[in-house]
């Protein structure tokens, strides 16, 4: 069974009712483990021992957080920065993290329209998203594709109830290796993969 | 009791007079203590007449106290390195000078056994002149100062054996001499049980007890203790027929690990420095110009001719050892007088008949103008002659550099200094510690940390801590002894970059007023950190209660500038509680205009929705 590690990173989570609301819905599950990474780092000081070994111990990592200036909150970048060092994430021998998996579940407050090429943005999510994904090849780690709410500002909350029960079955789906990364090839987002949802 | 104090008057006043004058024009303390002597002397002033010998006797107690201070400064191991250095120079320095200056001697007419004796009392040079003119241009770390120091330790020791052969030679052996009745083997036994429990003691009985004075707090005391330290050693050793010398030098070798050498240095330096020059002072007196005036071709030309052999020697000496040329003039031009130990060797000559009394008194007015001589000829050689032909080469610094200076010094070394501390220790930097708690210089000692015993306020103890050469001084003493720091540091070394931890924000004022600038208030981030730790246990997001705090203290920071500002205003007499009163009323009423919010929408995407939802609207 493969092991789910969920990486939250938001500076301000008490004013963010889309990110409340997935992980509102976060299923509990024996293979899954969150860790709020501002909860844990307020000043930044990230425990790269810690954060390694946790690694070691997953098989699927996913980068949850919201879209900042087509990025992510800085402390997300201090936890790339910090944790995946030389020799041990990349460069010689730095092999550990070889044949995991990286998925991101971010959320973003343009709508899906905006992000195409003739959108408002004028490119893909994806494509904004090419230095993570540089990141997690350049660690021989599989990227998927991200798992996106999309307009978190304008969704209803009824749509918004929808996606994070979405979002919680298919974190235990991946958990019980239901779903598994070939699935997700060809999909712009993780929200398409067709899987099972009334399997507890 | 009158005369008493008008002898003091007249040596204090002539030493005031002089001293600075000679150090002003470059001729050094030494020199000017020498001339400050002769003025007062019979000769010109007739201000002081034949007690100035008596003087002399007692203020040799100087050189002793000048070795305390010196061994205070090497560490036992480099000691016992310079062994070799001390027994080759020294040894070779003695018989070679004794045996060619006595020869010399003989050739002047008085018996053989006046040669010896003149050969080895001449052979001798002047501890007192040269460290002090050593120390004085900052020498004693170079080759010249260690080779230097080697030979004079060397000689003082060579004292007591002298003394003891010198009745052998005697025609008549005289009726009083020193000379016990011990066999030579207790004898020996004796110097090794003095040599040994000076180390003992010095390690297991002094330094505790050390520890006792300083912990009543009285500083007079403490100095009482160190006088009592090097007199109680001096009169030991000389009971066993030890120099006192080299007696209280070791005991300062012994103590030259434990805590209290900075403490010792800054309380002897005061009488050693009196005292050399009460000494120097006698010297000048003492110099007989009726005799050099009556017939002043003979005395200037033994005079110098007995310079330039002992120079010549150790100039040769010098080479052997591989002294560099400018090393080698100052080695051999600064030991190249003849010392104060041939007063006392002359008149034990006298004593036991060797010499008739008027070559006693030409050989006397010889040594006074050597020792004379010596601070001039340096002036000459540092002036005129190093320039011209010195190779201006690096000084050689031995490895066993014994000043070596910390970037950092922390006063006080509390449970705030002590934090401070560790953690600079653990990002590898060492600081020099100054701390007037007795016990915990102790305990922390135990755990390895470099800590020196002292008032860290008083200007004499930072020098010899370095804050001439530090960069950084962390100020973490009693608030009530930091204004005093703060005004010494300000006046002596202002090129310190003064950091002042206060209480609180009373205590910041007062620095500030102090005109100083970088001050840490120990009441502000912790209390902070705790209210940062009750936001977070009462739910608050923790990267926002921390952001909180960031933000409070930066508030806070700007308050205290304000406030401080605003305290000089008020115009009148208040209180100081009647003030704290109002200062917390106005920081109050100030807290409640602040709003840590204000003007930060970052992350929020609440506000973000409303103001979309407004313009959809």
């Amino acid at each position: 069974m493969p092991k789910v590690l969920v990486l939250f990173a938001h500076p301000r989570l008490e004013k963010s009712r889309s990110n409340r609301a997935l992980l509102r819905h976060m299923p509990a599950h024996a293979s899954l483990t969150t860790r709020d990474l501002y909860e844990l780092y307020p000043d930044m000081n990230v425990d790269i021992a810690k954060e390694q070994a946790l690694l070691l111990a997953h098989d699927i990592i996913v980068w949850h957080h919201p879209i900042y200036w087509y990025s992510a909150p800085p402390l997300l970048k201090q936890w790339i920065d910090l944790v995946l060092t030389f020799g041990w994430a990349y460069g010689p021998g730095g092999n550990a993290l070889h044949g995991k998996v990286v998925m991101q579940a971010v959320t973003t407050g343009g709508a899906v329209e905006a992000y195409s090429a003739n959108g408002f943005h004028g490119s893909t999510l994806q494509e904004f998203l090419l230095p993570f994904k540089r990141t997690s090849t350049l660690c021989g780690m599989t990227w998927l594709p991200p798992f996106v709410v999309h307009g978190s500002n304008s969704v209803s909350d009824g749509e918004l109830e929808h996606s994070a029960m979405r979002y919680g079955a298919l974190l235990v789906a991946l958990a019980q290796g239901r779903v598994s990364p070939g699935m997700f090839t060809g999909l712009e987002r993780a929200n398409d993969v067709e899987f099972d949802t009334t399997v507890a | 009791m009158s005369g008493f104090l008008m002898d003091a008057v007249i040596y204090l006043g002539a030493a005031v007079v002089c001293v600075p004058l000679a150090k002003r024009t470059g001729l050094g303390s030494v020199l000017g203590y020498l001339i400050a002597g002769i003025v007062i002397g019979p000769f010109l002033l007739g201000m002081v007449g034949h007690e100035a010998k008596d003087i002399m006797h007692f203020a040799e107690f100087g050189v002793v106290i000048m070795l305390f201070l010196v061994g205070l400064e090497l560490e036992p191991t480099v000691f016992w390195r310079m062994r070799r250095q001390v027994v080759g120079l020294g040894l070779g320095q003695m018989i070679i000078t004794a045996s060619v200056l006595g020869g010399a001697f003989l050739l002047l007419g008085p018996t053989w056994q006046g040669g010896v004796a003149v050969g080895l009392a001449f052979a001798m040079s002047s501890t007192a002149i040269a460290l002090q003119s050593l120390k004085e241009k900052g020498l004693m770390t170079t080759a010249a100062g260690q080779s230097s120091f080697a030979v004079l330790l060397f000689q003082d020791i060579a004292v007591i054996p002298i003394l003891a052969l010198l009745p052998l030679l005697a025609a008549q052996p005289a009726g009083s001499t020193d000379v016990d009745p011990l066999p030579g083997w207790q004898r020996t036994l004796l110097v090794f049980v003095a040599v040994g429990s000076t180390v003992v003691i010095g390690r297991y009985v002094v330094v505790p007890l050390l520890r006792l004075v300083a912990r009543t707090r009285l500083r007079e005391l403490f100095t009482a203790s160190a006088l009592l330290l090097v007199v109680g050693v001096a009169v030991i050793m000389e009971s066993v027929g030890l120099s006192a010398a080299l007696g209280t030098f070791l005991a300062g070798v012994v103590l030259a690990n434990s805590e209290f050498k900075h403490e010792l240095e800054s309380d002897l330096e005061p009488f050693k420095g009196l005292l050399l020059g009460l000494f120097f002072m006698g010297v000048g007196a003492s110099i007989n110009f009726d005799l050099i005036l009556s017939m002043p071709g003979r005395l200037l030309s033994l005079t110098l001719g007995t310079m330039l052999l002992k120079a010549a020697i150790l100039f040769l000496i010098g080479r052997k050892a591989r002294l560099g040329f400018d090393q080698n003039m100052i080695f051999s031009l600064g030991l190249g007088q003849v010392g104060e130990f041939a007063f006392v060797l002359l008149t034990f000559i006298a004593q036991v008949r060797l010499l008739d009394a008027q070559w006693i008194d030409i050989l006397m007015a010889v040594t006074a103008m050597t020792m004379t001589l010596t601070p001039v000829f340096m002036v000459v050689l540092e002036k005129a002659i190093l320039p011209r032909f010195g190779t201006a080469e690096q000084e050689e610094r031995t490895a066993d550099e014994i000043t070596a200076h910390n970037r950092v010094i922390i006063a006080g070394f509390g449970h705030f200094g002590s934090t401070l501390g560790r953690l600079l220790r653990a990002n590898g930097v060492e600081a020099t510690i100054l701390d007037n708690d007795s016990d915990q210089v102790d305990l922390l000692r135990k755990m390895g940390f470099k800590v020196y015993y002292g008032d860290a306020t008083r200007f004499d103890l930072l020098t010899a801590a370095g804050a001439g050469e530090a960069e950084v001084l962390v100020c973490a003493i009693a608030p009530e002894n930091s204004a005093m720091l703060v005004e010494t540091v300000h006046k002596y070394f202002p090129q310190l970059k003064l950091m002042l931890r206060v209480r609180n924000r009373f205590d910041a004022y007062q620095a500030m007023d102090l005109g100083v600038l970088n001050i840490y208030r120990e009441s502000l981030d912790t209390s902070v950190q705790m209210g940062v730790d009750v936001l977070k246990e009462l739910g608050v997001r923790h990267y926002t209660a921390y952001r909180a705090g960031q933000e409070f203290i930066k508030y806070d920071k700007a308050a205290l500038k304000d406030l401080a500002a605003k305290r000089h205003d008020l115009g009148e007499y208040i209180t100081s509680v009647r003030e704290q009163i109002e200062q917390q009323e106005k920081l109050l009423r100030k807290d409640l205009h602040h709003d840590p919010a204000h003007g930060d929408h970052a992350w929020n995407s609440e506000d973000l929705r409303d103001a979309l939802g407004r313009d959809k609207r």
